[in-house]
């Protein structure tokens, strides 16, 4: 996506290299001040507490529960166990279970995970293809009521989702689909305003030049947005889809109201009722945080591999 | 462009016309997003405004009452009850959050502008409101929580963050500023790159200290993008529900009883849709004044860049 956004600046910066050229050498003899010591000081506190919690989700995951209540400060795993993995994936047999802490309660991890990467995708997937059409049309198409139309789609922006989601649950459940995958991602498998918003900025900054040329040699508009405008963009799309797919896939509320079995149980549901289902002993703490791991691991995955375009687009979306 | 090659086809009308009207193949295009737009945003706003007025238990018909929920809703002392604590949470929240997020969004600019950097301080936001919910409730458990252990160690006492009446709204508050904070920077973050670097150069000649170039440049060029966010959050802030559901389910008694919560309780656990619909309309309302007043004190459609 810089590609598409620093491009169209290119010939205005024209004079840039010469300063760029006697920045760097200033930047790298820039002298160590009391100010900046404070101000990596701070900013190493506040890494610290931003990550603190993901090291602890994993350390207590590889303690075994047991062990935590004796030693609950150690800053490494306690009487280090696989056990509460184990515990997640149904690896362990009921007594196992009880007897290292666990509820024993059988927890179908795996058809949560099938659920969560279900919904997740075919709500990506269908909401960001069907947004980019949006956006095509409202911006490389001609024709008579674009700017009412586009002004319509703009007042739902000031419709709260969550205004929306009880009056939706009366309308899944007339439609019977209360309890189904398809209850669970039908009002998000159309668009978003925001979807839609994004990518017609981007969509309008594509050159008009190579769309001239297919048009002149006989494309149709059709062929224009499927072989032209969608390759273009391939930024920004990629982008809006691992924002959405995030998204869908931490969403806890409206799956919450529509899901009632493990059926339609997505991981956020089921991690929420992990908590309810405490034994007697008190918490399986190491199972919990296994399972809390393992929930958010696919994210994190997704977060390393697009690092970059993630953290790039925050900025522009938020502006633009 | 057009214009030079125009001349053989004196009207544009023709063979032409497929470049200048799409409307066809446009109402095509937006089919879907339309059918969204109207059955998932629209169709609800309409109904769940209508439901509001019956009373409804979703197995018998719905049946018109007129205000008798409206009337329910200010004489009932949960709900306000609920008003005062999703304000209270919303204070807190918004404000360590912002506070927080625009610390660490200049931190960046006048350290790092790293990758590395920025995908860390956005680590957080990726992982589920239940998921942060979880771990905190592990970290600030009264017993075992690593957080109480270090309170003992500096000498206080150990705080119930979850189970007392006094601290359970600014826990979770304080939880979700942890989830957020780095989106938040970030969003601030591009907001600073947007102001120009001469503006600081002009401030850099005159001998302005960091301090005073923040707080006479930086601060009033952001204040447009800073509205923004503040909106956007304000209003994402007051629907806080995973949260709370996950880890207090409101307690102790109503301590933590927000707004949105009250609504699932009186929905899906009552099955009163009737009075859930006008407490989301309550909300609604809320929203709307918040975010009018939001927008006018901040003038966030104003820049003062040009």
């Amino acid at each position: 996506m810089t590609e598409t956004t620093t491009a169209p600046a290119a010939p205005t910066t024209v004079p840039a290299p010469e300063t760029g050229t006697t920045a760097p050498p200033r930047r790298r003899r820039r002298r160590v001040t009391p100010g900046r010591v404070l101000a990596w000081a701070v900013m190493i506190i506040v890494l610290l507490v931003t990550l603190f919690p993901f090291y602890w989700m994993l350390r207590t995951a590889l303690s075994s529960n047991g062990a935590l209540y004796a030693n609950s400060t150690s800053l490494l795993p306690v009487d280090f166990s696989w056990g509460g993995f184990e515990r997640v994936f149904g690896l362990q047999s009921t007594e196992e279970a009880i007897a290292q802490g666990g509820s024993g309660a059988s927890i179908d991890f795996w058809l949560y995970l099938r659920n969560s990467v279900v919904v997740a995708t075919v709500v990506t997937a269908c909401q960001v293809f069907f947004s980019a059409m949006a956006a095509y049309a409202f911006s490389r198409l001609r024709w008579r009521w674009r700017n009412a139309v586009f002004a319509v789609f703009l007042l739902s922006l000031m419709v709260p989702v969550i205004f929306t989601l009880l009056p939706n649950f009366v309308l899944v459940r007339e439609l019977g689909l209360i309890d189904t995958l398809l209850g669970i991602m039908l009002p998000g498998l159309f668009m978003t305003p925001f979807a839609i918003f994004f990518l017609r900025q981007f969509f309008m900054n594509v050159s008009t030049e190579v769309e001239e040329a297919a048009l002149i040699d006989g494309a149709s508009k059709v062929r224009v947005f499927f072989s032209i405008i969608i390759p273009m963009s391939v930024g920004p799309i990629a982008t809006i889809a691992i924002l959405t797919y995030i998204g869908s896939w931490n969403d806890y509320f409206w799956p919450l109201m529509v899901s009632y079995t493990d059926d339609s149980r997505v991981l956020t549901v089921a991690l929420g009722n992990f908590n309810a289902q405490t034994p007697q002993t008190g918490p399986d703490w190491a199972g919990l945080m296994a399972a809390t791991l393992v929930a958010a691991l696919p994210m994190i995955l997704l977060f390393v591999v697009f690092a970059r375009r993630i953290v790039n687009s925050i900025g522009f979306s938020g502006i633009k | 462009m057009a214009a030079p090659s125009a001349p053989p086809v004196p009207t544009v009308r023709g063979r032409r016309s497929g470049r200048r009207d799409d409307t066809r193949l446009a109402l095509l295009f937006i089919l879907p997003a339309s059918i969204g737009l109207l059955v998932f945003y629209f169709w609800p706003l309409v109904r769940g405004i209508w439901l509001s007025f019956t009373s409804w238990d979703l197995l018998s018909p719905a049946e018109f009452v007129g205000l008798d929920n409206y009337r329910e809703m200010v004489a009932d002392p949960v709900f306000w009850n609920a008003v005062r604590v999703t304000l209270l949470y919303v204070v807190i929240n918004i404000g360590l959050q912002t506070v927080v997020a625009l610390v660490i969004a200049v931190l960046m600019q006048r350290l790092s502008r790293s990758t590395l950097l920025r995908s860390l301080v956005l680590a957080p936001y990726l992982v589920s409101n239940v998921v942060a919910a979880l771990v905190f409730l592990w970290i600030l458990d009264f017993q075992l929580g690593i957080g109480n252990q270090l309170l003992e160690w500096v000498g206080l006492e150990r705080i119930g963050f979850f189970t007392s009446e006094t601290w359970a709204i600014p826990t979770i508050a304080v939880v979700n500023v942890w989830r957020h904070m780095g989106y938040t920077a970030l969003l601030i973050f591009a907001g600073l790159q947007a102001i120009p670097p001469t503006t600081y150069e002009a401030a850099r000649v005159d001998g302005a200290s960091e301090v005073r170039t923040f707080f006479g440049i930086t601060l009033p060029l952001l204040r447009p993008i800073l509205g923004l966010v503040l909106i956007i959050s304000v209003i994402g802030s007051f629907q806080v529900f995973d949260t709370v559901a996950v880890t207090t389910n409101g307690g102790p008694v109503d301590a933590s009883r927000v707004l949105q919560l009250y609504i699932y309780d009186k929905a899906f656990g009552q099955f009163d849709f009737g009075y859930a619909s006008a407490l989301s309309v309550a909300m609604l309302l809320i929203l709307v004044v918040v975010t009018f007043f939001q927008y006018r004190m901040t003038r966030a459609g104003q820049t003062d860049l040009n």
